[in-house]
């Protein structure tokens, strides 16, 4: 019995990394319909760049901030330069420009920092906190805790503010937020922004735990987009449904079947998904207009 | 003279270039370069069939090479076949991997194939790295010698190791290259690029669009194959770097970059990422950078890709 809460407990804590790229995803898909390929980079540069400017010397409160705020400029560059001039592009395009800024990121986190494994402490010390029979860090807490934050946050700020309820009119019908003067570019800037920061703090929050390197992100974005697509594509609710779900999954494949194969897990639930309901957990079938 | 078809230019070119440039080579380690490209450019047709015709990406195409390579060091030690129909064991266990992976998803959008293939690269290459007993994990294992130089050499013709390779490679690139293109004009080609201009437009004069799209990823998915299997025998040894995530990213971008829509141009991009890396030996350093800093640039600015772009740039100026 404790053992599978020691399994939930793990599983809780990497869902909610994958929860939060999972929103992510579901912010700039909403807003512009593109798959965001080079979200798990956001997470990897969080943590990559905490630890770059922690190691420089700087207070971690002041490098996690630094990272966040860099990162959210990142997306928003990317944005800018590599999303705009290809709006109209087909699907395909668009795949290959977000996996080529992708991998560029990759590729500029090897040169800028190195290829090595990095940490930093954790906020609230390494003392694990006794629960049932099992243990969890308090690290883990603030991964868990975090996620549900900025789920709260952003529920908050789609249905209560002007500014939210304008990202939303745009996700809907683009040309008729326009047509009531909504400025669709700053809406556009600020999802990427906002995907971005989330991205880099669930890299802050999670980096004391899961380690980082300039490789990690391709697995956060595979993790994420299958949360977000077994929560329903679209639907921040299943976004982080579908994010806890998936790393419990992970935790249980871990811990009963093969610690080696847990990787496998999103994969298969993403095949799964695909095959039995395309629409997901909290998805509406989606009919295309011609 | 009788006006050429595209089909036989494409092909006279491509076996112009395999013959004539030999003569051109300093040393014979270039022959090993060649058929290096050859090889990238028989996978990147591949891609041409599935991305250029048919408008689909795969980003995890590696992992049918990996299974092409693999099949070849494995299958002769554990079954006791000629590595020659290792290579097309490898090709069936690819093309009916295809078929699996492919059936449920390629009735959605065009993402779900991005990710459910990224995924597919990632478990074929971990399957690799951690079967340690079966594929010696990732110091990778020896692969058994083709044979089939030892045979030219009893019937007369005596070949060095990096000239077999060399013409060879060429020779099985001519061969995907010819099928590709006549792929481009049959009934199933004209229904592949049909959908790539508008799925729905292509569903309504009655393309069974699913079924083509799996047709277009079954068939790229054996190219691939054959591809790891020929870089596997040529080697006489592989690891499960051939099925990491970076190659399926090399053939995505070699095609894009010298124009996915066309086999020459993927042939020409393919050569041109092949070379870049023997040229500049700073380049291992910068090869994720470049990588992606070409895949976006050739997106926005040269959709059609590169030789496509010269080409019309040179036609425009004859007239």
């Amino acid at each position: 019995m404790s053992e599978l809460l020691q399994f939930l407990f793990s599983g809780l804590t990497v869902g909610a990394v994958y929860a939060l790229v999972a929103l992510g995803f579901t912010i700039i898909y909403n807003a512009s319909d593109v798959v965001n390929f080079a979200q798990g980079e956001f997470v990897m540069l969080g943590g990559m760049i905490t630890w770059f400017a922690h190691a420089a010397g700087l207070p971690l409160p002041l490098a996690a901030l630094i990272a966040i705020v860099a990162t959210a400029a990142l997306g928003v560059a990317i944005n800018k330069l590599a999303i705009e001039p290809a709006r109209g592009a087909p699907v395909v395009s668009l795949i290959i420009i977000t996996i080529g800024a992708s991998v560029f990121l990759q590729g500029a986190a090897q040169l800028v920092f190195d290829k090595q494994i990095h940490s930093f402490p954790a906020f609230s010390g390494d003392t694990p906190l006794r629960i049932g029979g099992a243990t969890i860090q308090p690290q883990s807490l603030w991964v868990i805790g975090g996620a549900l934050l900025v789920f709260v946050g952003l529920w908050l700020f789609f249905t209560r503010t002007l500014l939210g309820r304008a990202v939303l009119a745009t996700s809907n019908n683009r040309l008729a937020a326009q047509l009531v003067g909504i400025n669709t570019n700053f809406v556009m800037t600020l999802s990427f922004a906002l995907s971005a920061g989330i991205g880099a703090l669930a890299g802050v929050l999670a980096t004391p735990i899961t380690l980082t390197a300039y490789n990690v992100g391709i697995g956060f974005a595979l993790k994420g987009f299958a949360g977000a697509m077994l929560g329903g594509m679209g639907n921040p609710k299943g976004a982080l449904a579908g994010g806890f779900l998936i790393g419990l999954i992970e935790a249980l494949t871990a811990g009963y079947l093969s610690s080696t194969y847990k990787e496998a897990a999103a994969f298969v639930v993403i095949l799964l998904v695909l095959f039995f309901m395309p629409q997901g957990l909290f998805g509406r079938k989606s009919t295309e207009r011609v | 003279m009788p006006k050429l078809t595209a089909k036989s230019a494409t092909l006279l070119v491509l076996a112009a270039l395999i013959a004539v440039t030999p003569f051109f080579f300093p040393s014979g380690y270039y022959y090993r370069i060649g058929a290096l490209i050859f090889v990238n450019g028989l996978a990147v047709t591949g891609i041409v069939i599935l991305t250029g015709y048919a408008g689909q990406i795969s980003l995890g195409h590696a992992g049918f090479a990996g299974i092409g390579g693999y099949a070849c060091a494995l299958a002769p030690t554990h079954l006791g076949l000629h590595p020659s129909l290792a290579v097309v064991l490898g090709a069936v266990i690819s093309g009916v991997l295809a078929y699996l992976v492919g059936r449920p998803i390629l009735r959605l959008k065009g993402y779900y194939l991005a990710v459910a293939t990224l995924g597919f690269g990632i478990l074929v290459s971990m399957v690799l790295n951690n079967e340690r007993r079966l594929t010696g994990g990732p110091d990778g294992i020896a692969v058994p010698e083709l044979g089939l130089r030892g045979l030219l050499k009893d019937w007369g013709l005596d070949l060095t190791n990096g000239e077999f390779w060399y013409f060879f490679c060429g020779l099985v690139l001519l061969i995907g290259a010819w099928i590709a293109l006549n792929l481009h004009q049959s009934p199933s080609g004209r229904a592949l690029r049909a959908l790539h201009g508008s799925e729905i437009a292509a569903g309504t004069v009655g393309i069974d669009v699913a079924r083509v799209k799996l047709q277009a990823f079954v068939i790229s998915a054996v190219y691939a194959s054959v591809a790891g299997s020929l870089v596997a025998l040529q080697n006489k040894f592989i690891t499960p770097d051939v099925a990491g995530f970076m190659h399926s990213i090399e053939m995505v971008t070699m095609a894009v970059l010298g124009g996915a829509g066309s086999v020459l141009g993927a042939i020409f991009g393919a050569g041109i990422l092949t070379l870049l890396p023997q040229a500049l030996t700073v380049f291992a350093e910068y090869e994720q950078l470049v990588l992606g800093l070409v895949m976006m640039l050739v997106m926005i600015f040269l959709r059609e890709g590169l030789l496509p772009s010269i080409l019309r740039k040179l036609r425009g100026r004859g007239e």
